[in-house]
Formats: structure tokens, C-alpha cells, sequence
């Protein structure tokens, strides 16, 4: 009997804060107060009036939880009585709008995806598709058709990573010029964005992992004024209208002639400054003319077919855009540093 | 690679550029100055001076005291540290009052006690070299007090150039002058060496093996080694080189040795010829030969190191033993020592591939080596030679015992290559004549042998047969004589690509932007991963810790999730869009399957004064990947993940709180799910962390699409029903069973509402739904409604047991 009402004080006390929920108005809130607390109809009353019929050793424990109850309902009553009272005030004083407003969380595509998808935005303008290509390659395509002897010099630049015999991790993405040439039949205009990996220890200026987007443009008639040009197209395109390139001789296996692309410098415009070691040139790319050993060893007749090919680097231009110094940022995801990127 | 300018002008009268006019020109001739570095900058302070007496520091060990002739007039008390200071030597000295190159003003103090009124500098004070070992002694005769710059012809610039590896010929002065000279080849002089002879050494030619000054020279391996010239030089006096060939030396960051030595260095970095003097009384059997080592070999190079010479590795022998590695490093046995009288220098032609693949061997660089290479002027290796003779009279003195020999083992004519201009106009797009084609080539030593108006015969020099043997070669010469600058801007027409837009690329741009939208950031990473969570493992890995590619791209983003949680970030939202690599064929490529991995955990709003915050949990989770499947393809279904699948679920995830993604045969493409507290490290405050992945298959960026749905024309009703479902009995099966039941006026079916508790027996859960039915054809009435639910509530009743909420 005596555990049944206090379960019924349990229930009652559930209840009030229950029909407190939807009170909505300081009448409503003496309504409650009435029903719950109320010497004749309340329900705490009806309760109590039950106090006769049980074994009275157990009279003082119910009369303890039922005041205790009394207390809890009573607090509950009379905060939400205040609450509505302030409410009240705040609608006769007008919303506070100077408060923030409510918000969702802010994502980010990363600052070199942001690069690399503006690279091929403006490459697609220029008539170019993008291709992708595997991350593992062969040492064939990712030196021997690339006109690359594994025994000479040339193949320093790449400390490799390898998986097994001729097996290794790409060094650069430009096996994917291979790749698309042995797919597909001129005219091939296409930008292949992607990893390349060398085995260069993780500091501010080296990642083992980075991103490359190499290019590939093979048609007939292709020369070196349009490799010249389209590529300085690009560059304004990509880095505004004033920007001003030039193309140095350089040397690439599978390019000839090969080159290296500046444009003025991105910070300076061109005046000097430490980011351009004072000669008011940044270095973009490599890039060159299609060797006949590349189309030979894919199958195209060089006499027919000319090209150019291009390889740069999307993380460095995101790093010189954004000002990052230390490329090992970019691969950390630190929330603090790509929640700057929304 | 370094470059005096003086050295340069020396043998290039005609170039007349300030530093800074070359160092543009360097860049434009394709050999970038990485460094212009003005030998003398700052060191107007620093005089010569002469150590009188060097005596122990009374109060210190490592300390002397010295009494210094700086052309004061006064002897001077100096306090020196340096362990190789002594008495009667000439150093670099900078007075009390100078200003040494990084700023530091010398000032008169005292050091432990003794007076002292100056320093006398090392190299690295200087700013000359990294050489801090001890002080700089100057060799040869200097007043006291004189200025240290032009004493020891330090007034230079340096261009430490980077020149590509098709190259070779520009790794010297001369074949540097001869790019950049307006005057070309012709414009060119070697520097007359002061007391040199007044004639050549004569040179005998030899096949195979030859004799000069009564030794044989030989050559046994005609591969490595395919000329072999050398020279005899008796009495020569081993002593400190003239102030001019050590100025020469230190102008481009060599340090001087002796006169032989640094005469063989200076003709390497003259001519770019290596070479190599052999105290002739060293070697043994009056016989040098170019041979394969042989097993068991080994030998002391210059360096002091023992090298074990593996068989097949070519070296340079004299009757009996090892004398040095062909093309890379002298022996110290018969190295020139102050002793030597006699010497027998060599000049030799290895293959590139021999000693590429023997310093590579020994993990020993040299500038020898680095020549070699890349390939050596075949066709100047004699007249270098003599001209090395020449200089070692004239720095050392002594006599050549003539004649030289010049030992061959093959006969090399120079490549002729044919051009057809027309083939210049196809690479180049610009119309050159053939008398400009001749004007870009002749200056660089290139001979034009025979010309027609379509084809030029242009034969190559020595210089450059490494890089130049065919049309597009010397194409290459063309567009860098013409000027890369000289090109038209002209963006012509063009036909697009043939190539179809990867579909795949398009796929993740669609799912990368939609996660951004919703609030997840983007990371990138590298493939590698511990073995615990790789397959495939690099032969040559930085770390062992990352020794494997990645089989999952989720475990490296919790790996990330746990940077952040050591930076005190606890709302995280990862993802990441990468490669994972699978195992291949035995001896085959690695299968790289692409996929999308995400990680969060935290809030699932930021924070407002609005409310509390609320966290995510897995209905978040569950939400996301049914979204995700949504744009992945509508045929992917998501399931929850039964015990059995956990074991093999990529990442590892809560058992009971985790889903997988299975395509349309039940194949899993896809986990998502609670990660488990002992897979990650997180702080008590984190809070629970979800992951999913999802393997993006080829099935996926087919984005097929769906006619649009006629938007309906009659009004529906709305039904509630509670039902009490059994915790048997999934709430899908209930859906199911409603579906089934309803037919085709059912237009939508929700759950709003899970209850347990009061009015609900035990081990049954109150699942509420909204039923939304409509007719396409007429307007719904409560009778249909009505018949409706009692069909549904029938089949529940009958098949599954479930009955309305009373």
C-alpha cells in the first residue's frame, strides 16, 4: 500500500512538470497550481487523504516525500510563472536582434583541391578534358616511355618509392600522358591531376606525397608558338589578365624542347621580393615539346603528330596563394587551418 | 655548380654583363643561378698579417697568445682559439675597429686575462666556405697590412649555377663561356698560364696499350674505358700554389692543396675534363691499367676510407693493386705528396654507366664522378691533357717525359645529323632560313657540312654527343638561339579534346561539394600506413611506421581526428577522397579501389544561446550514409552490420551501433558506424567518434536520370497509427508489412515516434507512423482511408503479431 503511493507521488510529480511544459500563460500556471496543489481537488491532497489507511509506521515516510514533492512542484511553478513573466517583458521590449543567429557548421574542400579544380576550370576553357591514371605504376611508364633510361642521371630527380620488381609508387603524374595516348586517338587536350610520390623526407619544403596535375596537348600541327601560347593563356586566366610569363630552356627526358614557365611574381607583381628571391619571377611549371621517343614508344608517328606537355604543382600554388610556409600544413588537417578554406 | 665571373670573363673577353645582367642570361641559356654570391662583400676591413710568435695562453689550454705583424709598425698581442695557428704563417686579419661579414665589430678586450687586439679569421668568419676547423693560412708571400681581398684575387663573384643533366658540356667555364659568349666559339682564348712551356707536350697514339716515360699504360676493359691518355712529369717541387691558381680554386669554393693537385682541379673545372696526378714511385710494376676489380679488392681512396671494391667495378691498378676507382676517387697510396718528385697524370674517357653504377655502389659523389656521368668532350681529352701538362710545368715545374701516350680501344667518329628545315617549321611554327638555322648552330661548335634548301648535314662536337644526336636535338639549339622570348603569344584555333571527362573526377567533385555543405572538411593525405593497415608494402619505405599503402582511407583520417583531439578541437568533421590499395597479382600492380572516408565527432550544430548543445550520434551517422547512398546510386541499400561482417569492416567499428552499404548482388560497398573506444585515442572530453568509407565504384558515376514525378492533382488524407511492436521484430519489417498491405494509395509512410514506458508491456517499443494516402484519379474519401487501415492493421495483426496502441 505505502510503496503504491509513492509511486502515485512519483507519477504526480511527472505529471506537473508534464502540463508545465505546454502551460503557455501565467493563468494557466495558477490553473496547475490548483490542480496539483489545491487543498480540496488537488492531487497531492488526494494523496494525503490516503495517509489514514496505511500501516502507520510508514506514515512519516510518506509524509516526508509528499511534502518533498510539494517543495518540487511549488519551485517548478513558480519558475515557469517567471519565465512567462519575462517572456512577457522581452516581447513588450522587442526582440534583442542584435543577438547571433543560428548557424551550421561551416565545411571546406581542401585549399589544393580548390587550386587544382580552378587549374582545370580554366584548362576546360581552353578546350581540355581531365583523365585520371593509377598511383602505382610500372617502371615502363613512369620512366622507359617517358624517355627516361633508369641508369641515367635524368632519373636522380626521383628518389622513387617501389613496390617490387619494376613496380613503384609514380614519382610524377606524367605517366598519365602514356596512359591517355595508348587510350585515345588525337586530339588529346587533357589535364591529369593527381598524387605523386618521392622519397623525400617530410619537412617545410618536401611532402612524399603530393599533388602534381600534368598536361598533355598531341594533335597534328601543334607547335611550339601554340605550346608557348596556350600555356601563357593559362597563366592569365588562372592568375589575372596583367600576369606576365616567360619560358626558360630546361631539360625534361620526355620533352623537347623542354622549358620551365615563370610568371611574375604572384606577391610583387614583378618588382622583387623575398618570395621571388628578388627576381621577380615565379617558376610554374615544366613544360616542352612532345619527344618523338614518347610517341614512338606509344605507337604515333612523330612526323605526323606534334604535342606539348606541362607538370606543375597545385600544392605549391596553393601555398604561394595562401601564404603557407610550411607544406606539411596542408597535409595535417588541423580543423583550425582548413576551416579557414569555406 | 659554381662559376667565377672572372674566370668566365678570362676566357670570354666579349662578355661584358654587370653579375647581374649574366646571371639573367644564365637563366635564359637554361642554367639557372640558384646563387649570386659577391666573394669580397663586407670584407673591406680584413688586412693580411703575419704571425711573429704563437705561445701557449697562460690561463687557458685551448688558447694562444700571439704576437702579430698587421703593417701597423707596431707588433700587436692577439689571442687566438684556433689549433693551427703558427709562427711565420700569413692569416686573414681583422683589426680592432673591423666589421666582419655577418656585423660583428672586432674589438681590442681581453680573454682571460691577456690582451688581445684583433682576430685572426677562418674561412667560415669570412664568410668564404664552411671551413671552421682552424684559421685560413694563406700560402705564398704577402705584405703585412695589405688588403686581404685583392691579395689574394678574392675580388669575384660566384654563380652557383644548376645545369640540367642533358648538359654536360656547360659543368665547365669553357663550356659555359661558349653559350653565353656573343662571339661564340671563336671569341673564346684559354688563359696563357705565366712559365709555362712554350710548346705542347708531343703525344704518341697507341691502341690498346702504350708506353710513356717507361710506363705501360694499358686498357683492359674496353667498355669502361675507351681512352686513356697520361703524361710523365719528372721533377717537379710540390709547394703552394701561385696566389692566382689559388685565387681561381677559391673563387668557385675549392680549397687549395698543392700546386699538382690544384692544377688538376682547375683544368676540371676549366675544361670540365677530370683528371688525376699518381705519384709515379707509387705505383708498382711501372704499369697502370683500366680494369675491372677483381673479388677480394679493396682500396684507400684519397678520403681515408677503405672501400671494398666488388668485382665488375672499374678501377685504375698499376702492376699489382688498386690505385683508384675509375672516374671517381685516387688512392691514397699513390697520392701527390710534398715528397712526390715524379708524377703521371692521367686523362681518361669511362663510361658513364660504369661509373654511375660503381659510385653508386660505393655512395661516393665526386665532381670527377658527376662528369663522367654525364659524359666527357671525347674529342678534347687530348689536347686537355696537354694543356694540364703544360700547367703543372708551369705551377711546379719539372719536364715532361716525352712523348705522351694516348691509349684508345675504339675508333669515334661525330654523330652528322640531317635537318630539314621544314622539320623546324613543323616543331616550331616559325619560318627560319637556312642561313639562320647555320647562324644559331656554328657559334656552339656545331658544323654545318652540307646545305640545300631542304636539308642541312650538321655534324656535332665532342661537347655535345651526349645530348645532341638527332633532328629534335638540335631543334632544341634552334628555339634557345632564336630566343624562347622571340616565340608569338598567339592563342590559335584548336580542336577540343577526344577525350572524354573522367566520370569518375566528376563523382567525387558532386560528393566533395555536398559534403562541404554539410559542414565536413576536407583533408588530403598520403597513401601510407602502418602494416596493421596495409596490404601492400614499399620495398624502400621512409618509416616503418610507414611502411605499407593504405588499405582504408578512414583509419588515417582517425588518425587525424586524434591531431586535432591533441589540439584541444573537439567538433571534428573529416573527410577525405583518396586511394586504397589492395594486393595485385603475384608480381602484378596493386588494385587501387577509390573511396570516400569520413570522420566526426562533437557537436552536431555550433553552439547557440539558444539552446544547449546536442552531440552526434549514430542516427547522424545512419542519416548521412543513407543520403550518401543517395548520390552514390538509388540501387545501394544500407543494412545494419552483423557481427560476423564486423570482423572484416573497414575501419574497425562498434559492434551493435554500425551499417553497411551493400550494391543490389549484397555486395558491401560501404561501413558506417561508432568507432570503438580502443581504436582511437581520445581525451575524456571527446566525445563518441563516427567513421564511414565508402568504396566509389565505376557503377556510381553512372548519373543516370529520373523523369520528374507528375505532382499530384486531387487531395490525400493523412493517417496516424501506434503501434506496439515486439523488440523481435525490426521496425523495417513493420515498414515493409505496412507497404505491402496499403498498395498503391499509400503515397509516403513515416516514423515520427518511438516510445517505451508506461502503457507498453515489457520487451515492446510504441512505434508511431504517418500514413499519407491519395489517389491519382479522384479525390480520397475517409471510407478509403478507412479500408485502408484496417487492410494494414489486419496484416500486421496476422503476419507480424503488431496491433494498434490501445
Amino acid at each position: 500500500m505505502s510503496g503504491n503511493l509513492l509511486e502515485q507521488l512519483s507519477e504526480i510529480e511527472k505529471d506537473a512538470a508534464a502540463s508545465l511544459g505546454g502551460a503557455d500563460s501565467v493563468d494557466r500556471i495558477e490553473q496547475l497550481r490548483v490542480q496539483f496543489l489545491g487543498r480540496k481537488e488537488g492531487k497531492l491532497s488526494g494523496v494525503l487523504r490516503q495517509l489514514g489507511e496505511i500501516d502507520p509506521a510508514d506514515r512519516p515516510t510518506i509524509g516526508d516525500a509528499a511534502n518533498k514533492a510539494k517543495d518540487k512542484i511549488t519551485a517548478l511553478l513558480d519558475e515557469k510563472r517567471k519565465q512567462l513573466e519575462n517572456l512577457a517583458a522581452g516581447k513588450a521590449a522587442g526582440p534583442d536582434l542584435t543577438l547571433p543567429g543560428r548557424r551550421v557548421w561551416k565545411g571546406a574542400l581542401h585549399p589544393v583541391t580548390q587550386v587544382v579544380e580552378e587549374i582545370c576550370e580554366v584548362f576546360r576553357s581552353l578546350g581540355f578534358t581531365r583523365v585520371r591514371g593509377p598511383e602505382a605504376e610500372t617502371d615502363w611508364y613512369n620512366f622507359t616511355a617517358l624517355n627516361t633510361p633508369l641508369d641515367h642521371p635524368a632519373a636522380d630527380a626521383h628518389d622513387t618509392f617501389y613496390l617490387g620488381e619494376g613496380l613503384l609508387l609514380r614519382s610524377h603524374t606524367s605517366p598519365g600522358q602514356i596512359r591517355t595516348m595508348q587510350a585515345f586517338r588525337p586530339p588529346i587536350r587533357v589535364v591529369v591531376p593527381g598524387m605523386a610520390y618521392r622519397r623525400d623526407p617530410f619537412d617545410a619544403s618536401h611532402a612524399p606525397g603530393f599533388e602534381q596535375l600534368e598536361g598533355l596537348v598531341v594533335d597534328e600541327g601543334i607547335t611550339f608558338v601554340d605550346f608557348k601560347a596556350t600555356l601563357a593563356e593559362f597563366a592569365r586566366r588562372m592568375f589575372g589578365p596583367n600576369v606576365k610569363t616567360r619560358l626558360r630552356p630546361s631539360f625534361f627526358p620526355f620533352t623537347e624542347p623542354s622549358a620551365e614557365m615563370d610568371v611574375s611574381c604572384l606577391l610583387c607583381g614583378g618588382t622583387g621580393c623575398s618570395a621571388c628571391k628578388r627576381t621577380g619571377w615565379m617558376e610554374i611549371m615544366g613544360c616542352g615539346m612532345v619527344d618523338p621517343a614518347v610517341f614512338e614508344h606509344v605507337g604515333y608517328d612523330p612526323e605526323r603528330y606534334t604535342g606539348f606537355a606541362f607538370g606543375m604543382g597545385p600544392g605549391r600554388i596553393a601555398m604561394l596563394r595562401y601564404g603557407i610556409t610550411d607544406i606539411r600544413t596542408l597535409y595535417e588537417a588541423d580543423v583550425r587551418f582548413l576551416e579557414q578554406f569555406s | 655548380m659554381n662559376i667565377s665571373y672572372q674566370w668566365l670573363r678570362a676566357i670570354a673577353p666579349d662578355i661584358t654583363d654587370t653579375p647581374d645582367q649574366l646571371a639573367a642570361r644564365l637563366a635564359m641559356a637554361g642554367a639557372p643561378a640558384d646563387a649570386v654570391e659577391y666573394l669580397d662583400a663586407n670584407l673591406e676591413d680584413i688586412i693580411i698579417a703575419k704571425v711573429h710568435t704563437a705561445g701557449k695562453h697562460p690561463n687557458a689550454d685551448r688558447l694562444s697568445v700571439c704576437t702579430v705583424d698587421a703593417g701597423t709598425g707596431e707588433i700587436l698581442n692577439v689571442v687566438c682559439g684556433a689549433p693551427n695557428v703558427k709562427a711565420g704563417a700569413f692569416y686573414p686579419f681583422a683589426p680592432a675597429g673591423a666589421k666582419l661579414p655577418g656585423g660583428i665589430e672586432i674589438k681590442r678586450a681581453k680573454i682571460r686575462g691577456a690582451e688581445s687586439n684583433g682576430m685572426l679569421c677562418s674561412e667560415r668568419e669570412l664568410g668564404l666556405g664552411r671551413d671552421h676547423a682552424g684559421i685560413m693560412e694563406l700560402r705564398g708571400d704577402f705584405t703585412p697590412g695589405e688588403s686581404f681581398v685583392p691579395a689574394i684575387g678574392l675580388n669575384d663573384v660566384r654563380f652557383v649555377i644548376d645545369v640540367g643533366a642533358n648538359r654536360p658540356d656547360m659543368l665547365s667555364h669553357i663550356g659555359v663561356a661558349r653559350e653565353l659568349a656573343p662571339g661564340g666559339m671563336a671569341a673564346l682564348r684559354l688563359p696563357e698560364f705565366p712559365n709555362a712551356p712554350s710548346s705542347n707536350v708531343a703525344v704518341a697514339s697507341a691502341q690498346a696499350e702504350g708506353t710513356t716515360g717507361g710506363l705501360r699504360v694499358r686498357i683492359e676493359d674496353p667498355d669502361g674505358c675507351t681512352r686513356f691518355t697520361g703524361a710523365v712529369i719528372r721533377g717537379v717541387t710540390i709547394a703552394p700554389s701561385p696566389i692566382w691558381l689559388a685565387a681561381r680554386l677559391r673563387s668557385i669554393g675549392l680549397r687549395p692543396i698543392n700546386n699538382v693537385v690544384d692544377a688538376t682541379n682547375y683544368m676540371l673545372h676549366e675544361l670540365g675534363q677530370p683528371m688525376h696526378a699518381y705519384d709515379l714511385t707509387k705505383l708498382g710494376g711501372s704499369e697502370i691499367v683500366a680494369r675491372r676489380a677483381r673479388a677480394g679488392e679493396s682500396l684507400v681512396t684519397l678520403d681515408g676510407e677503405t672501400r671494398k671494391l666488388e668485382a665488375g667495378m672499374l678501377i685504375i691498378a698499376d702492376h699489382d693493386v688498386p690505385a683508384g676507382v675509375a672516374g671517381v676517387m685516387g688512392g691514397l697510396h699513390s697520392e701527390v705528396t710534398n715528397d712526390t718528385k715524379d708524377i703521371f697524370l692521367e686523362c681518361a674517357v669511362f663510361d658513364p654507366k660504369s661509373v654511375r653504377t660503381t659510385r653508386r655502389a660505393l655512395g661516393l659523389s665526386t665532381d670527377a664522378s658527376y662528369r663522367f656521368e654525364r659524359g666527357v668532350d671525347w674529342e678534347e681529352v687530348r689536347p686537355a691533357m696537354q694543356r694540364a701538362v703544360s700547367l703543372i710545368i708551369a705551377v711546379a715545374g719539372g719536364t715532361a717525359d716525352a712523348p705522351a701516350i694516348d691509349v684508345t680501344t675504339v675508333e669515334r667518329d661525330a654523330p652528322v645529323v640531317t635537318l630539314r628545315p621544314a622539320r623546324v617549321k613543323h616543331v616550331l611554327g616559325v619560318q627560319l632560313s637556312v642561313d639562320q638555322i647555320e647562324r644559331y648552330l656554328t657559334p656552339l661548335g656545331f658544323d654545318v657540312l652540307a646545305r640545300s634548301a631542304d636539308s642541312l648535314r650538321v655534324r656535332v662536337p665532342g661537347s655535345r654527343w651526349h645530348d645532341v644526336s638527332r633532328e629534335i636535338d638540335l631543334i632544341e639549339e634552334i628555339a634557345r638561339r632564336h630566343g624562347f622570348e622571340s616565340f608569338a603569344d598567339d592563342l590559335r584555333a584548336f580542336r577540343p579534346s577526344a577525350v572524354p571527362e573522367d566520370a569518375m573526377s566528376m563523382l567525387e567533385n558532386r560528393l566533395r561539394l555536398w559534403l562541404a555543405g554539410r559542414g565536413f572538411l576536407e583533408a588530403r593525405m598520403a597513401a601510407f600506413a602502418p602494416d596493421s593497415e596495409g596490404d601492400v608494402a614499399l620495398l624502400n619505405p621512409l618509416s616503418a611506421a610507414e611502411g605499407h599503402l593504405r588499405n582504408t582511407v578512414a583509419s588515417g583520417l582517425l588518425r587525424r581526428a586524434e591531431y586535432n583531439f591533441a589540439r584541444g578541437t573537439r567538433n571534428i568533421r573529416l573527410f577525405e577522397i583518396g586511394t586504397a590499395f589492395a594486393a595485385g597479382d603475384q608480381g602484378g600492380l596493386p588494385v587501387e579501389t577509390n573511396r570516400l572516408a569520413g570522420v566526426f565527432t562533437g557537436a552536431r550544430t555550433p553552439p547557440h544561446w539558444s539552446a544547449g548543445t546536442q552531440v552526434f550520434d549514430e542516427w547522424d551517422l545512419k542519416g548521412l550514409i543513407e543520403d550518401l547512398s543517395g548520390i552514390v546510386g538509388s540501387d545501394v541499400s544500407i543494412r545494419p552490420m552483423s557481427d560476423s561482417a564486423q570482423q572484416t569492416a573497414f575501419p574497425k567499428l562498434e559492434t551493435g551501433s554500425s551499417f553497411e552499404i551493400v550494391d543490389p548482388t549484397g555486395a558491401r560497398v560501404g561501413v558506417g558506424g561508432a568507432v570503438p573506444a580502443n581504436s582511437i585515442d581520445a581525451p575524456l572530453w571527446a566525445g563518441q567518434v563516427y567513421a564511414f568509407e565508402i568504396v566509389l565504384t565505376d557503377a556510381m558515376t553512372r548519373n543516370e536520370s529520373s523523369k520528374m514525378r507528375a505532382l499530384p492533382s486531387f487531395p490525400g488524407i493523412e493517417r496516424d497509427m501506434a503501434l506496439l511492436v515486439d523488440d523481435s521484430v525490426a521496425s523495417l519489417t513493420v515498414e515493409n508489412t505496412i507497404r505491402g498491405a496499403a498498395g498503391p494509395l499509400l503515397e509516403s509512410l513515416a516514423v515520427f515516434d518511438v516510445y517505451r514506458g508506461k502503457g507498453v508491456p515489457a520487451n515492446m517499443r510504441s512505434i508511431a507512423y504517418r500514413a499519407a494516402f491519395r489517389a491519382e484519379d479522384r479525390t480520397l474519401t475517409d471510407e478509403d482511408a478507412d479500408r485502408t487501415m484496417k487492410q494494414i492493421l489486419t496484416r500486421l495483426k496476422e503476419d507480424l503479431g503488431v496491433e494498434r496502441r490501445g
